[in-house]
């Protein structure tokens, strides 16, 4: 007994450094394996609100290229809008709004803290579940493609960007409907892979990519990016470079897309088994 | 008393530069300092390592928490700060005796560079290697951790040569 007191004594310093030690590398493995991590992350009350602040106050530095960036927008929905006029006008058709089938909301919100320089990128953004934000919901901008709302609390919620090792999502070419798994490779925060295209696939440098609304999360044609590099010999599964149509290292105004049908896909899908 | 604010003090600040400003460089794209480390060599020598050990401890989990990066920073400061007693032995040949006196503004200058540098290579290759979490990429850790570690170092040696006389 004498002896094992001693020996506390004695490494009391290294004991406890070990200690904490075993407690990183626990906070490590759960970050790898889980993406759960609750408190140790940037949506926590007080990581949240510092970041919503210094964000808040940075906001003013990008101002311009926001507002002109939203104006595009505007004006993109605008022309289509008109588009859809002539169709109702031609055709007379009248809409009945109030038995819609909108299939998918969309919630606004801005990034407070956005990272794309590390192997698995994480965006924080400051919608919650407050405003009715899940796990597992699609997250765009203007321009395209974000990620997929993975921790969420009340006020904030992470988003999983595209550049991170661990997302994949399905993705394929604009003009056929050939889709692969778009990946990052952790090198450019640019560029993306999209992998598992099959060999009859017909594509070249410059085809644009969108999502392919297969899965439940996201809906048809968001503009991920073009192609910028196909392999010199096909084969059974091939991997192209994408450059994406955002600076993922400049981001502003993001919507989160609610799919109203989710549950029902998921029924109908789990129905089988 | 006064020992304990200058602490206080000083693990705030790092965290909120680290944080705020720091996190934010990434020179080239990938080239990021990593200051918060400077509260290992500035932390005050004590007997009772406990306090130290915690705190380093903490420091590294906060930047974590901002970071979204588990606890990888946590793990390679509490390391270093684990460490520092064998090189301060080594390298300054201080004893138990010295401690109460020892600051690192009073030693050589050729001391001081050895321990930091050898205590910033340490930390940022336990931290780069943690982040990438396998055997792949092996050379980017590797020239992450040098480049990351001039930069630490080159911006730490121009802090400490500004502020040399005002602080203490």
């Amino acid at each position: 007994m004498q002896q094992l007191i001693y020996f506390f004594q004695r490494y009391k310093n290294f004991l406890f450094f070990l200690f904490l030690e075993i407690i990183a590398v626990a906070l490590i493995i759960n970050n790898h394996s889980f993406h759960r991590s609750k408190f140790i992350s940037s949506t926590n009350y007080i990581t949240g609100s510092l970041y919503q602040k210094s964000s808040e106050f940075s906001e003013y530095l990008n101002l311009k290229s926001r507002n002109k960036e939203l104006s595009e927008e505007n004006t993109i929905l605008k022309n289509k809008l008109d588009l859809l006029y002539v169709i109702i006008d031609t055709v007379k058709t009248t809409i009945n709004t109030s038995n819609s089938n909108q299939r998918f909301l969309y919630i606004n919100g801005k990034i407070t803290k956005n990272s794309y320089s590390n192997a698995n990128n994480f965006i924080t953004i400051n919608r919650g579940s407050k405003n009715g934000v899940t796990p597992e919901m699609a997250v765009i901008n203007s321009k395209g493609l974000l990620g997929i709302t993975d921790n969420v609390t009340s006020n904030f919620a992470r988003v999983q960007s595209i550049l991170n090792s661990k997302s994949s999502i399905n993705a394929g070419f604009k003009n056929n409907t050939h889709y692969g798994t778009l990946k990052w490779n952790g090198k450019d925060y640019n560029t993306v892979q999209l992998t598992d295209i099959p060999r009859q696939a017909i594509f070249k440098i410059g085809d644009t990519i969108i999502t392919n609304g297969k899965s439940a999360i996201f809906p048809r044609g968001i503009p991920v990016g073009t192609v910028i590099e196909i392999p010199k010999k096909l084969s059974a599964s091939n991997t192209i470079s994408i450059e994406l149509f955002n600076d993922m290292s400049n981001l502003g105004h993001i919507y989160i897309i609610t799919n109203l049908n989710k549950e029902e896909i998921k029924r109908v899908e789990n129905k089988n088994e | 008393m006064n020992r304990t604010i200058y602490i206080i003090f000083l693990f705030i600040f790092l965290l909120l530069l680290q944080v705020l400003i720091l996190n934010n460089v990434l020179f080239l794209g990938y080239i990021n300092p990593y200051l918060y480390i400077v509260f290992v060599f500035l932390y005050p020598l004590k007997t009772n390592r406990f306090p130290f050990l915690s705190l380093a401890f903490l420091l590294g989990l906060c930047v974590d928490a901002f970071s979204n990066s588990g606890g990888v920073h946590a793990f390679s400061i509490l390391f270093i700060a684990y460490i520092r007693l064998f090189f301060v032995k080594t390298i300054f040949k201080k004893n138990e005796s010295d401690y109460l006196l020892f600051n690192l503004r009073l030693q050589t200058f050729g001391e001081v560079f050895n321990y930091t540098v050898i205590l910033t290579f340490f930390h940022h290759f336990l931290l780069f290697s943690l982040i990438n979490f396998s055997f792949y990429n092996f050379s980017t850790v590797l020239i992450n951790t040098l480049f990351s570690s001039v930069f630490t170092l080159v911006l730490y040696f121009l802090a400490s040569f500004i502020f040399k006389k005002k602080l203490i």
